[in-house]
């Protein structure tokens, strides 16, 4: 049998084994993962970010529970879930620990839902490079929901937003002031906010400014700049982040959060928001991969030395870093021109 | 950062609450470049087994101060076995009394620590075990 017949077989030894090979980008798994692309296009993928400590597993835990419960769902109609965590791998060592199944052993034993650890890699979008490929794969065999937990993010930390159908922001009481929900960033990319440990003094502070943040303005997606509430309101096929308050703990306001979760999803698909929101995302993972395969072109072309030449000259000040650049590129010209002339 | 790293899952098996030694291993191991699944107290056999598989680990961790070790692994290394994960290196650390090693090791343990194993040994046993193991298909 292969691969990919097993896979959709329910291999699940197989699969956690593609899993691997894909997040070491070795070729077998990336040869798989494209035999398995037309099978994807069906999750709903939801992205749950925030500062490190504000309890993202923790909601995580509660919410796949909440959701694999649903009152007087049958088996079979019940959404089977996926969940991919990222954490950080040591910049030094390069090891990792992976904590975050320590607050989802509350899901252990529903054979409806897989959860695969990830280390960031040196990645510095709160993913890494593989989770697009890791998500897909789950996509293709089957899983209806696959929430991604990132690694605790600040502020600059977006790429959820590019990967995530649905994007959850999770804040929690105490975390800086007004000026910190209006800079630029995570709070832009929210779909819906959650300000989790709701029970603890302050909460209230920060459900009231995170509220009026979003009343005053909030930034289109497609950069067009801002919308004030009026028209927010007259468009009315805009999305309003909804900012709701959660005890992930103690299980409030899980049901809500899965609500507004759902709700999103629904708005997605009667806007053409999907369609937005998925060619956004396919492109900038063309973008990246032809990157990639540019610069491993590019160098596997140069003449050896040549690229560690123009380095040398970049560290002794003669050239700027730009200039080195340009002129390695010339270097890649006449290459052309030459073998151009060949034929 | 990309390529083969090893992947590794600590647990701690059993009802006893002591962490710190499960805790000073996952962090030796992630010092000498590991990725380790941590998952923390009171796990049964059947959480490790489907962790390993899910996370596909190379090596499974498990401290054990309780006593319980003889109830407690002959079902891991069953489970794994039945999930086809026979390839999955075993590795115990805790109280275990010198006459149950050799059993454990009979079943398929592939190395036991006492109370004072440095950390380097115990990184090194990881290395050597899984590079040791079957190689996979």
């Amino acid at each position: 049998m292969s691969l990919v017949a097993k896979l959709m077989d329910g291999d699940r030894l197989a699969f956690a084994r593609l899993l691997t090979q894909i997040e070491n980008e070795e070729l077998v798994g990336l040869d798989c993962l494209s035999d398995l692309y037309p099978h994807t296009g069906r999750a709903h993928i939801v992205g749950v970010t925030g500062a490190p400590g504000t309890g993202k597993s923790t909601l995580v835990n509660r919410l796949v529970l909440h959701m694999r419960s649903v009152e007087g769902g049958k088996e079979a109609e019940r959404e089977t879930i996926a969940v991919v965590a990222v954490d950080p791998s040591s910049p030094f060592s390069g090891g990792a620990i992976l904590g975050d199944r320590i607050r989802m052993r509350d899901l252990a034993g529903d054979p409806g839902v897989f959860i695969r650890s990830m280390a960031s890699r040196g990645a510095l979008g709160g993913l890494a490079r593989a989770t697009a490929g890791v998500v897909q794969a789950l996509d293709a065999v089957g899983f209806d929901i696959i929430l991604i937990e990132t690694v605790g993010a600040g502020q600059a930390e977006v790429d959820i937003a590019r990967t995530a159908h649905t994007t959850v922001v999770v804040s929690a009481p105490g975390m800086g002031d007004e000026v910190q929900a209006i800079k630029a960033g995570i709070l832009e990319i929210a779909d819906i906010l959650v300000v989790n440990k709701a029970d603890i003094h302050g909460a209230d502070n920060t459900l009231r400014v995170l509220r009026t943040t979003l009343q005053m303005a909030r930034p289109t997606r497609e950069g067009r700049g801002y919308l004030i509430r009026d028209e927010v309101e007259a468009d009315g096929v805009m999305w309003d982040p909804p900012v709701l308050a959660t005890v992930a703990t103690q299980g409030e306001g899980i049901p809500e959060l899965s609500r507004e979760i759902a709700r999103h999803r629904s708005h997605l698909r009667d806007s053409s928001e999907w369609r937005v929101r998925e060619g956004e995302r396919i492109r900038s993972e063309m973008e990246l991969l032809l990157r990639d395969h540019l610069t491993a072109r590019f160098m596997t072309r140069q003449p050896d030395g040549r690229f560690e030449e123009a380095l040398e000259r970049v560290l002794t000040r003669k050239l700027s870093p730009r200039q080195a650049i340009t002129a390695l590129l010339e270097g890649e010209d006449e290459w052309h021109a030459k073998s151009e002339g060949k034929k | 950062m990309t390529g083969k790293k090893l992947r590794v899952l600590i647990a701690k098996p059993g009802l006893d609450g002591h962490d710190r030694g499960a805790k000073i291993v996952a962090r030796a191991l992630r010092d000498a470049g590991m990725e380790v699944i941590y998952t923390g107290l009171r796990q049964t056999p059947e959480m490790i087994a489907e962790a390993a598989l899910q996370e596909d680990v190379d090596a499974v961790g498990l401290s054990i101060l309780s006593g319980a070790h003889m109830a407690l692994l002959p079902r891991v290394l069953e489970l794994l076995h039945q999930q086809g994960q026979q390839d999955v290196q075993v590795m115990v650390g805790g109280i275990i009394p010198d006459e149950d090693i050799p059993r454990l090791k009979e079943m398929g343990v592939a190395a036991i620590f006492g109370p004072g194993t440095s950390t380097q040994t115990i990184v090194q046993a990881f290395i050597e075990a899984v590079g040791a193991g079957p190689s996979r298909g």
